[in-house]
């Protein structure tokens, strides 16, 4: 598509912006996996739609404001990319754009307040963990808080597992085969502390020495998706300077995570950082990728009667990282599980990192939707590789009735090294 | 003018849509293109119709106010064809999007219009049956967009194109009546009404439901790729297998860069070589392997330097795959690229593809090739930068210069993806004054103001 952006006057993240235009070619191709185009059916909320909307605005001929809703809209899931015959790099579209809009816009207080409190709450642990003690004692005046706000009381668990803080160093298990530093995540440290400990027990077993760097913090990824970039690169600084360059890869157990590691490069362009975090993104790997590239040095013993278990593709993983066929593999080689297919595997279960809090709606209509798809397979446990697409499905399958057990793909693994896997415990 | 459009809009208000009526700058910025963006017009206002009603309703407002209104589906149109018109009203039928029934006895389905083509055969999958028209948009396009512009797709060889397969509907003619054309009856008295709304272009009204036929999934399936060394070897052997008698449900080739777009784009691991000859076939099991045999044996008479062949059903889902993302896919080769839709006899490819290959480095222009070689329906793809100075004129005018080629070699301008706003102005290399006439002619018997998709096809008489 040919557009009149005027690449030069708009700073360093302008190019891949205009790129990532110009090379649609408006097919319509992205729309039956667009999440919002199949749930609202308009073309201002389909992905050709928002490019042609920021091509407007980029190119000053409309409003920012009047594109706005339409773009606040999008989750983010990328599925776009994946359908995008043409090659969109529709990531590097939207996240600049977002960080554009968030410095052209105007937020009304109320918004500007949840915001804040989202963005200085989920990304550090001790203060997620304290909100959620909080937030349960809440729960009950939910109704009575403006949508957004109670959506993001519902959200919180039920109860919060003990703290299990990591060592600085996990051991590989006999001759060592490679080593890797992992990113140990924030929300997912306070929601499920387990995710970590299979993540570095099954890396262990097949001979991977992790080392957790003391000095991490959050990624960076729920600002930058947000538009918060200024607040995303502080975040993304310590990360450049706490992990170490002698490792095998920086391994990322939850998707949202993982994808935003990787856009450090596209965070940092025209900076002096630029090369260092773009050195860091490529070596940022999902340990489902990873451990599939490594292969598993030792299978868990094969089970008699194995589990019929839905994978549900994370977007940040499926879409964002391109990352479909590793965590298959590794569910079927455990032994223990029949993996069957969900329909609409493409289609984002409405999590989308802060997405069910600030669009709780339509993050509804989606969770319920990815739940009776994946109750539909007869699945008895729910496998995928993100934290918030966890609790998501979770939710939704809970309140048709279902209490089937969400898990980590690793956590997967790690019960079937022990195993111990079956389908009536409940998701840790 | 002003007077008129408030006058417009508050009428369409009066229908209480809510925030079905959509009047906002930033919708009406992005109704403004369908698929081929180098048109853009933004409507006035824009219908979310939700019921037959609500068409009903809407075209009525615009017959009364005098305002043309353009139908549009999932908007992937090659053509233009649901390009909004100046100070007109856009009605969006993508939420009319349910199978009403299927009929596994008489092997049928009732659609609303703004079914999306593949939904039909996934509707009918679990009768073992199938819809067969399947343009390379089939995962988006709708069924009221297949039947204004009667499309086509690779199977359509076989089992031909969507007119072949619509035997009945319900249509909002441009005044607003509701009328129901063709019966259940597979042979009708009477006027052929069916057949001659479906590829009309939208100039007759709106399809708000439609009866399609289904055909049953076939037992076999088989995929056969085949190498040639140029383009022209590649069309005869197309040429060599029809005159054998055999009737493959596809054949299609690319040539090289239209290769080199889709191993950028889906990857589906085509074996490289200046020309690849896609050949499907389909039926009973005894059938194909009969046919198999002898079509593998044409191909290594025809001279194919690499021949393979698969059943397996994801191969062949990726075959397809890399052939029908292959219009996007050149996305990748260049900026910006016209796709052209041109036909010529099925004996004429090879000259055809000949002399589309001089002109093409004559005028210096890269054009890549890709087409249902069965039908003779080529879609050379134009290869531009339209930042270049004079980029677009040369680019179209070689676009120009290949439909010219395909009338004189006793063909046609489109073979399935109508004319639209596109080729409007090539229809007089095949058409008279006098055809053009009768034609506007019979369009204003139905349509006498000319508010149905006015100006797509034909020049409108009417100027509001």
């Amino acid at each position: 598509m040919q557009h009149a952006i005027p690449v030069a006057s708009l700073g360093p993240q302008a190019q891949p912006m205009a790129d990532a235009i110009g090379s649609c070619v408006h097919c319509g191709f992205c729309l039956p996996t667009c999440p919002t185009y199949v749930t609202m059916g308009e073309e201002m909320d389909s992905p050709r739609g928002r490019i042609f909307l920021m091509k407007e605005v980029l190119e000053g001929e409309l409003e920012l404001e009047v594109a706005l809703p339409f773009i606040d809209n999008c989750l983010g899931c990328q599925a776009c990319q994946t359908a995008c015959p043409s090659g969109v790099n529709y990531g590097e579209l939207i996240t600049p754009f977002r960080a554009y809009a968030e410095e052209h816009r105007h937020r009304d207080p109320m918004d500007r307040a949840q915001r804040e409190l989202v963005l200085r709450t989920l990304p550090h642990p001790r203060r997620f963990r304290l909100a959620a003690r909080l937030g349960r004692l809440g729960r009950p005046f939910a109704g009575l808080l403006p949508a957004s706000m109670g959506s993001m009381l519902r959200l919180l668990p039920d109860r919060v597992p003990p703290a299990q803080p990591l060592p600085p160093v996990f051991p590989a298990q006999g001759e060592r085969r490679a080593r890797v530093a992992l990113l140990a995540g924030c929300a997912q440290q306070v929601l499920a502390p387990d995710i970590n400990w299979a993540t570095l027990r099954v890396l262990a077993r097949n001979g991977v020495e992790t080392v957790i760097p003391a000095q991490q913090g959050c990624c960076g990824a729920l600002a930058m998706h947000t538009g918060a970039a200024e607040r995303a690169k502080p975040q993304a600084r310590r990360n450049l300077a706490a992990f170490p360059a002698d490792v095998d890869a920086v391994i990322t157990n939850a998707a949202g995570c993982g994808s935003g590691m990787r856009e450090y490069g596209l965070l940092f362009k025209g900076e002096p950082e630029e090369q260092a975090a773009q050195r860091l993104s490529d070596r940022t790997m999902d340990v489902s990728a990873f451990l599939d590239a490594l292969g598993l040095r030792e299978l868990p013993s094969v089970a008699p009667d194995p589990i019929p278990v839905a994978y549900h593709d994370a977007c940040h993983l499926a879409h964002a990282q391109g990352v479909r066929s590793a965590p298959r593999k590794l569910l079927e080689a455990s032994g223990a599980v029949r993996l069957v297919e969900p329909a609409e595997w493409e289609l984002c279960c409405g999590s989308a990192g802060t997405y069910n809090i600030e669009k709780p709606a339509i993050a509804h209509q989606l969770g319920e939707r990815k739940a009776r798809n994946l109750l539909a397979t007869g699945a008895q446990l729910i496998a995928t590789g993100n934290i918030g697409c966890m609790t998501q499905v979770q939710q939704h399958l809970a309140a048709l009735g279902h209490d089937i057990p969400v898990l980590h793909t690793l956590q997967v693994l790690d019960r079937a090294y022990a195993g111990t896997l079956h389908t009536k415990e409940h998701t840790a | 003018m002003h007077d008129m459009e408030e006058r417009v809009i508050g009428a369409l208000a009066q229908l209480e849509l809510g925030d079905r009526l959509l009047t906002s700058p930033a919708a009406m910025a992005s109704f403004g293109s369908d698929a081929l963006t180098a048109f853009h017009q933004r409507p006035l206002a824009v219908v979310l119709a939700e019921s037959v009603d609500d068409v009903v309703r809407a075209v009525r407002i615009c017959h009364r106010e005098r305002v043309p209104f353009v139908a549009r589906g999932s908007g992937t149109s090659l053509s233009g064809g649901s390009l909004p018109v100046e100070g007109g009203i856009v009605i969006a039928l993508n939420r009319l999007n349910r199978v009403l029934s299927v009929d596994p006895d008489a092997r049928t389905a009732t659609v609303q219009p703004g079914v999306i083509n593949l939904d039909v055969s996934r509707a009918a999958a679990s009768h073992g049956l199938a819809y067969a028209p399947d343009p390379s948009s089939q995962s988006i396009c709708s069924i009221g967009g297949n039947v204004a512009f009667n499309s086509g797709g690779a199977h359509c060889l076989k089992h031909g194109m969507t007119s072949n397969h619509v035997i009945g509907m319900t249509v909002v003619l441009p005044d607003g009546e509701l009328v129901t054309l063709g019966s259940d009856s597979t042979e009708p008295a009477g006027p052929d009404w069916v057949g001659m709304f479906c590829g009309s272009e939208g100039l007759f009204g709106i399809a708000v439901e439609v009866t399609l036929r289904l055909v049953p999934v076939p037992e076999a399936v088989r995929t056969s790729l085949a190498v040639y060394d140029s383009l022209q070897a590649a069309g005869d052997a197309v040429a060599q297998i029809v005159s054998a008698g055999l009737l493959p449900v596809a054949m299609e080739i690319m040539d090289a860069l239209a290769i080199e777009a889709a191993e950028a784009s889906v990857k589906p691991n085509y074996p490289s070589g200046a020309a690849l000859l896609i050949v499907e076939l389909e039926g009973e099991r005894e059938v194909v392997d009969g046919d198999a045999a002898r079509l593998d044996e044409l191909l290594r008479a025809s001279g194919a330097s690499e021949t393979t062949a698969t059943e397996d059903p994801d191969a062949r889902g990726l075959i397809w795959k890399g052939r029908k993302s292959a219009f996007s896919a050149v996305g990748w080769l260049a900026p910006d690229y016209i796709v052209q839709d041109g036909v010529v006899p099925r004996t004429r490819l090879g000259e055809a593809l000949a002399e589309i290959d001089r002109m093409s480095a004559e005028a210096g222009i890269r054009v890549a090739n890709v087409f249902h070689a069965g039908d003779g329906n080529l879609h050379p793809l134009i290869l531009f930068d339209g930042r270049e100075p004079g980029a677009v004129e040369r680019a179209e005018h070689l676009a120009g210069e290949i439909l010219r080629l395909c009338v004189s070699l006793g063909g046609s301008i489109t073979g399935e993806h109508g004319i639209g706003v596109e080729k409007r102005a090539y229809l007089s290399l095949m058409f008279s004054p006098d055809d053009l006439a009768l034609m506007g002619d019979v369009r204003r018997s139905i349509d006498p103001l000319e508010l149905a998709n006015r100006g797509k096809m034909l020049v409108p008489e009417t100027v509001s």
